[in-house]
């Protein structure tokens, strides 16, 4: 008899339990959080539809925000026990994040960081801190040269520059002006408020021999003769060789996408909108090396996080996305969608995407770019668009404002380490 | 229940009034006053929006006192103030005067003066941030152009940037004015003007002996509320200058948008409250002295 009974009680509690562990499964639901731009919503719906075919039990719930308000909510919505289990942040908030305790680190058993030091391009070890990855990307992106066929075709030009010098060259023969002077076609688009001022960073300052910061990103030493023979190449594009006008129809995106530029230095991101343009024939190259051969470019790229909100079994969950979302067929789901590039080396560099006309000048350019360490980036950005309008409105020697300009962001560095 | 009907009336009818109080009371306490203390508190503090706040004293008042970049914006601020409102105030008195006049088409014209103030701020500024362009897209230069005349920069230059923002909201503020002045002058008793008419006074002293000095709450008023709104000028300079925000060169930013920028683009909670915190004040100051010049009347 109480052998019986003891045996329906176990039974009872397997049952009972399964039946828990089942109806639980069935109840998971993680929340995702991103900002709103349309393509990146549309991967990520595809990838939460296959995610969730592959793993009954779990739904992701996605929700995006103009990318104003993003910070703003997350840093509400998480201390409350609120908002996402998955969030994506950009890579120059780590620290802050981690510092507010918003996110928690990656166990070292699912996201072996050995595994991950391998498998991703080298620039994604800025997400590592004390040995263990807080964060990962899917995608990443650098910068190249979109250059517009048609005009290259109508001046006669039959590849695009491959060097610094040859951009002047190819630049002069795109531009066009008016009967009293006035240009109405550059032939390069400028503007340090655009992406040029990472090229100015990261690529030219490089290019010509110099650094822009020190290895750990907190000391500015670009107040240096390559820093200003950097700037004097960017300024003398308008100022001596007259090929471009810095505001040139408000944007330089918008004059390049009006047919109204030679060429135009800008991110993968921006693949998906010239796509949408019809008429515009453009191709991608490479960035210009320098003279003697140097390449360098720049990266940035948005992670993906577990937030400490997630717990127990929603924490299970958000790693099995995690793990879902970095996988090379995510990569590829989110280099189709959006243009961004795979942040695996064994999705990047496959033949048909190291090779791909308009890809693969972005991939090549990821093997030999650097990762800036923002620790305010439109600040930072504000320093070297001021540094170019002194020398344009105000006619200041290069020296000088190239000095004023570095000692203004070492500032910001310094306020922002100081903590 | 017993409780209240045990009330005398007079108490009733405070009970009730206290009730019907007790709605912008709460919306008061909690929509105004207790952000404000929220961003006094703030201002003492260091916040990045994450994480904990932690004292700072006085240092975010220090900061600001130090900072060339607040100074430059103090002055632009004031610029926009004492350039915007003058001509806005002579520009809508000058029209009223005259719309006043014109019996043909009246409403209509009226309307046209009014359209600005309904239309929205950012589409308007877009669009002159589009005619303030070089060629070949700027609707200005393109007519310089066509007369072979230099281009103007207009927006990226640090002398005209700031006239060339303002002018947009001038323009876009115009409309209300007119308005008011039109109101305040049909409110003067037309016989004034009839006694004025016996006299054989001319029109020059009937401006400035009967409309100009009976218009003077119209003009405080006026005065008043566009002062408030020159110096929280913030959507025309933002979205004419949103890839280089209040550029160049700090040429344009007003208050308001560096108080955006630390918070929302740099999330220095702290300082960016202490810079509202000067906001405040000065604006308080300004609408007292208003204030005092309206009750002297």
């Amino acid at each position: 008899m109480m052998k019986t009974f003891k045996g329906l009680a176990a039974a009872t509690l397997t049952a009972s339990s399964a039946l828990l562990a089942s109806s639980a499964a069935a109840d998971v639901e993680i929340e995702y959080w991103q900002y709103f731009y349309d393509a990146r919503v549309t991967a990520m719906e595809q990838l939460i539809d296959g995610f969730e075919a592959e793993n009954p039990g779990i739904t992701v719930k996605m929700t995006h925000f103009p990318y104003a308000d993003y910070r703003t909510k997350v840093a509400a919505a998480i201390p409350a026990g609120e908002g996402p289990d998955v969030v994506q942040l950009f890579y120059g908030w780590l620290n802050d994040y981690i510092a507010a305790d918003l996110i928690q680190p990656l166990p070292v058993d699912t996201f072996s960081p050995s595994d991950v030091d391998k498998d991703f391009f080298p620039m994604v070890q800025a997400m590592k801190k004390d040995g263990v990855y807080y964060a990962l990307p899917t995608a990443v992106r650098s910068l190249a040269l979109f250059y517009n066929q048609r005009l290259f075709d109508e001046a006669g030009i039959t590849e695009p520059p491959a060097n610094l010098n040859d951009l002047i060259e190819v630049a002069k023969k795109l531009t066009k002006r008016d009967g009293a002077g006035n240009i109405t076609q550059v032939g390069i688009t400028t503007g340090m408020t655009a992406q040029d001022h990472h090229w100015f960073r990261e690529g030219l300052i490089r290019q010509f021999g110099g650094t822009p910061y020190n290895d750990d990103y907190d000391t500015v030493s670009y107040n240096s003769e390559a820093g200003a023979a950097a700037l004097q190449y960017y300024t003398d594009l308008e100022k001596l060789h007259g090929v471009t006008a810095s505001g040139f129809m408000d944007e330089p995106q918008a004059a390049f996408k009006a047919g109204r530029a030679g060429m135009h230095i800008d991110g993968s991101f921006r693949i998906g909108s010239l796509k949408a343009i019809r008429g515009l024939k453009w191709g991608v190259a490479e960035l210009p090396a320098a003279v003697d051969g140097t390449q360098s470019n720049y990266s940035s790229y948005w992670v993906n996080a577990v937030t400490t909100k997630a717990e127990g079994e929603k924490y299970e969950a958000s790693l099995k996305f995690m793990s879902y979302i970095t996988s090379d067929a995510a990569m590829q789901i989110w280099l189709d969608v959006v243009g961004e590039l795979p942040a695996k080396p064994s999705v990047g560099l496959t033949e048909a995407n190291a090779n791909d006309p308009v890809f693969g000048p972005f991939i090549k350019g990821l093997s030999y770019a650097h990762t800036t360490v923002f620790a305010n980036e439109s600040s930072q950005r504000q320093v070297l668009v001021d540094m170019v309008a002194r020398t344009d409105i105000e006619d200041q020697p290069i020296a000088e404002s190239l000095a004023i300009a570095a000692e203004a962001e070492q500032k910001i560095l310094n306020e922002y380490y100081a903590d | 229940m017993n409780l209240y009907r045990n009330l005398t009336i007079k108490q009733k009818q405070i009970v009730w009034a206290w009730t019907f109080l007790a709605v912008p009371v709460v919306f008061y306490s909690v929509i105004r006053f207790y952000p404000t203390a929220t961003a006094i508190l703030i201002s003492f503090q260091d916040w990045n929006l994450l994480g904990a706040r932690a004292w700072a004293g006085f240092d975010n008042y220090m900061k600001l006192w130090n900072d060339p970049v607040f100074w430059k914006v103090f002055r632009n601020t004031f610029a926009y103030l004492l350039i915007g409102t003058p001509v806005s105030l002579v520009l809508s008195f000058v029209i009223a005067y005259h719309l006043d006049k014109v019996r043909f088409l009246h409403g209509f014209m009226r309307m046209m003066y009014f359209l600005p103030f309904m239309t929205s701020a950012v589409a308007m500024a877009w669009v002159w941030r589009w005619f303030y362009q070089a060629v070949p897209i700027g609707l200005f230069n393109n007519i310089l152009a066509s007369f072979g005349i230099a281009q103007i920069e207009f927006l990226n230059s640090t002398t005209n940037a700031l006239p060339a923002v303002l002018a947009p909201a001038v323009w876009a503020g115009l409309g209300f004015q007119v308005i008011i002045f039109m109101a305040g002058i049909r409110a003067i008793p037309t016989s004034y003007y009839e006694a004025a008419r016996i006299d054989g006074v001319g029109w020059w002293v009937v401006l400035t002996q009967i409309t100009l000095p009976l218009l003077r709450p119209t003009i405080v008023f006026i005065v008043v509320f566009s002062s408030i709104g020159f110096l929280r000028i913030f959507d025309h300079v933002f979205n004419m200058t949103t890839n280089n925000p209040g550029g160049p060169l700090n040429a344009t930013k007003p208050l308001v948008l560096m108080i955006y920028d630390t918070a929302f683009n740099s999330f220095n909670m702290g300082y960016a409250a202490a810079q509202t915190v000067v906001l405040f004040t000065i604006l308080m100051i300004v609408s007292l002295i208003q204030l005092r010049l309206l009750r002297s009347n």
